[in-house]
């Protein structure tokens, strides 16, 4: 969706600038905001431009660097920490050859470090996109990765 | 019967979705039952469950209210804080997954008793289930007349927002919240004023956590007298507890307050799986002490826990056996402090820093006795100088272990630098010193 269309949707109030924001970078194929952008929101919401982005370096889900199409959130607190038996974050970055942080060279998957995904009852958890996978092993980790890639392909 | 479900009692039994089961089961019973009452009976039911609230202070809920109620300053907010970011807690997760309307009941009933016109309910981004349940939750609400004007043709208006989270912590501590609700990087503010003089936008707001809000129905419909029989006299009614960790059946509990832990542990945990043993136990998340097997016969409850020099009562309890070294679980709590602290003052900016470094240093066998010495002084500086609860509470896995596993700190101080190459430097920095 074009970002004057998202802006459109929202009243001019600067308590919509984290909705805004995240609505129109979720809908963006490489999930990330530009710089022109955010100076087009701060003019729509008479911002100050630093405010705006103070805003989007402050909050962990909004980004300024260009994602792949799927957003692997590995999460590496106690709970998951100590109930992973394989080591999750070490299996993902064989798998897809990048570490954290990064994406991969065909623009399918990045992989970056959560907090918490509050999902501790199902851990060691991942969240892809908006879908949790947990009670993770090995081979569950491998036909997950597989799927996303198939359908991607398809 | 160790479970008592009375904030729980229709999960499982409705479908989540549907407003129907949920007015079928009796919802929207109680706030019918308050709407009946004046709002100064509603206030003195809530005064004498003797509730205190859900999210870990522990603040007693009526007292909350009623300085929300006095105020004369419109207009008032509600804003339900349901930022669950703490490590090892997904009770509120569960509650909005499984019964949404409970929690949107409970709000209504504190809105009525406060005179408040519109409640904002702060759902962490990372929580995409419970966002859409919530505001399916809401929009089935309104349709019914449970929301909006005139509420069971009362004099009574109220509508419900939901604001996401965009991957905050400290989002989760009221003031920081609030400043998110706003549009603004998550700093927190100077108190006072408290958020019942001076919340959001400037008016008079009440801030509770989920499983607070989701408790007032259940005291209406059984009275706050006897809501305050159960549990113990520090801590009454029930808890949700979030057990997680090395026990074979994670999951959400509700259980009254006074039981022991190892009683959750074993009874509904079923103990640690392949016949290991508990080495320790984290209460409350990341910011909760870390405390030893001897201690387990302990019961849950606010004085018991307060002990810690933490106000610990959001009810995580993370099991961790003996294959796990203490100084690994602390790495991790200390690395999430430093990545989640918003950087506002000094203590919990610099303080978090320092002391994942020196965390680091016990970790890879480089730790020496000053390291020991000003590890103690940082917490306690970082305890007691903090501007808000991340600060204040995140030395408290750091305070708990130097008091319960100094052993294993002492131990530690003496196997370092004695594998090749770090006595070697170890003679070094001695030499040029």
């Amino acid at each position: 969706m074009e970002l004057k269309t998202v802006l459109e949707k929202y009243p001019k109030k600067p308590d919509c600038l984290i909705e805004l924001l995240l609505e129109y970078q979720n809908g963006k194929a490489t999930r990330h905001l530009e710089e022109d952008e955010l100076k087009m929101v701060a003019e729509y919401l008479s911002l100050p431009e630093s405010h705006v982005f103070s805003v989007v370096s402050f909050y962990s889900l909004l980004s300024m660097v260009p994602r792949g199409r799927h957003i692997i959130q590995i999460c590496h607190d106690v709970p998951c920490y100590v109930s992973d038996d394989f080591n999750v974050r070490h299996t993902l970055e064989s798998m897809l050859d990048i570490g954290i942080g990064e994406t991969t060279e065909d623009g399918l998957f990045t992989l970056e470090h959560s907090s918490c995904l509050g999902c501790c009852d199902q851990s060691p958890v991942i969240r892809i996109d908006e879908q949790i996978y947990g009670n993770l092993n090995r081979n569950k980790l491998k036909a997950i990765m597989s799927q996303y890639r198939s359908e991607d392909h398809a | 019967m160790l479970e008592k479900r009375l904030v729980t009692e229709r999960i499982g039994k409705i479908r989540p979705e549907s407003i129907t089961d949920y007015v079928d089961s009796g919802g929207y019973e109680a706030l019918k039952k308050a709407l009946k009452k004046t709002r100064i009976e509603v206030l003195e039911e809530i005064e004498d469950s003797r509730l205190r609230g859900r999210g870990g202070a522990g603040f007693p809920v009526a007292v909350k209210m009623m300085a929300m109620a006095k105020e004369s300053q419109t207009p008032k907010y509600i804003v339900c804080n349901a930022d669950e970011g703490e490590p090892g807690n997904f009770k509120d997760r569960y509650l909005m997954e499984n019964d949404p309307h409970h929690i949107l009941e409970g709000m209504l009933i504190a809105a009525y008793a406060t005179m408040a016109g519109k409640g904002y309910i702060y759902i962490r981004g990372e929580y995409s289930k419970s966002l859409k349940m919530m505001r399916q939750a809401i929009s089935e609400a309104e349709k019914k007349g449970f929301a909006g004007k005139s509420i069971f043709g009362k004099d009574f208006d109220f509508t419900f927002e939901i604001r996401s989270g965009a991957g905050s912590y400290v989002c989760g501590e009221e003031f920081s919240l609030l400043e998110s609700i706003e549009g603004k990087p998550g700093h927190t503010r100077v108190k006072p004023p408290f958020p019942t003089e001076q919340g959001l936008f400037g008016y008079p707001t009440l801030i509770n956590n989920i499983e607070t809000f989701s408790t007032l129905p259940v005291i209406m419909e059984m009275s706050g007298k006897a809501y305050a029989k159960l549990g113990t006299k520090s801590s009454t009614g029930t808890k949700l507890i979030s057990l997680s960790g090395n026990v074979k059946n994670k999951g959400v509990y509700e259980v009254p307050y006074g039981l022991p832990i190892r009683t959750v542990i074993e009874a509904f945990g079923g103990g640690v799986p392949e016949g290991r043993k508990i080495k320790m136990v984290q209460l409350g998340g990341a910011c909760g002490p870390i405390i030893p097997e001897y201690m387990l016969d302990m019961i849950i409850d606010f004085e018991r826990f307060e002990e810690f020099e933490s106000k610990v009562g959001a009810g995580a309890i993370i099991v961790i056996d003996d294959r796990f070294d203490i100084f690994d679980i602390l790495k991790h709590t200390a690395e999430f402090f430093s990545h989640e602290s918003c950087g506002k003052c000094t203590p919990c900016r610099e303080g978090n820093t320092h002391l994942k470094n020196i965390i680091d240093k016990f970790h890879r066998y480089e730790a020496r006795e000053e390291d020991m010495n000003l590890l103690e002084n940082l917490a306690r500086v970082m305890h007691q100088t903090s501007l808000c609860g991340l600060g204040q509470t995140a030395p408290t896995a750091v305070i708990s272990t130097l008091h319960y596993f100094r052993s294993a700190y002492l131990e530690r101080i003496e196997k370092s630098f004695l594998e090749e190459g770090h006595d070697a430097k170890y003679q070094n920095q001695q030499s040029r010193a």
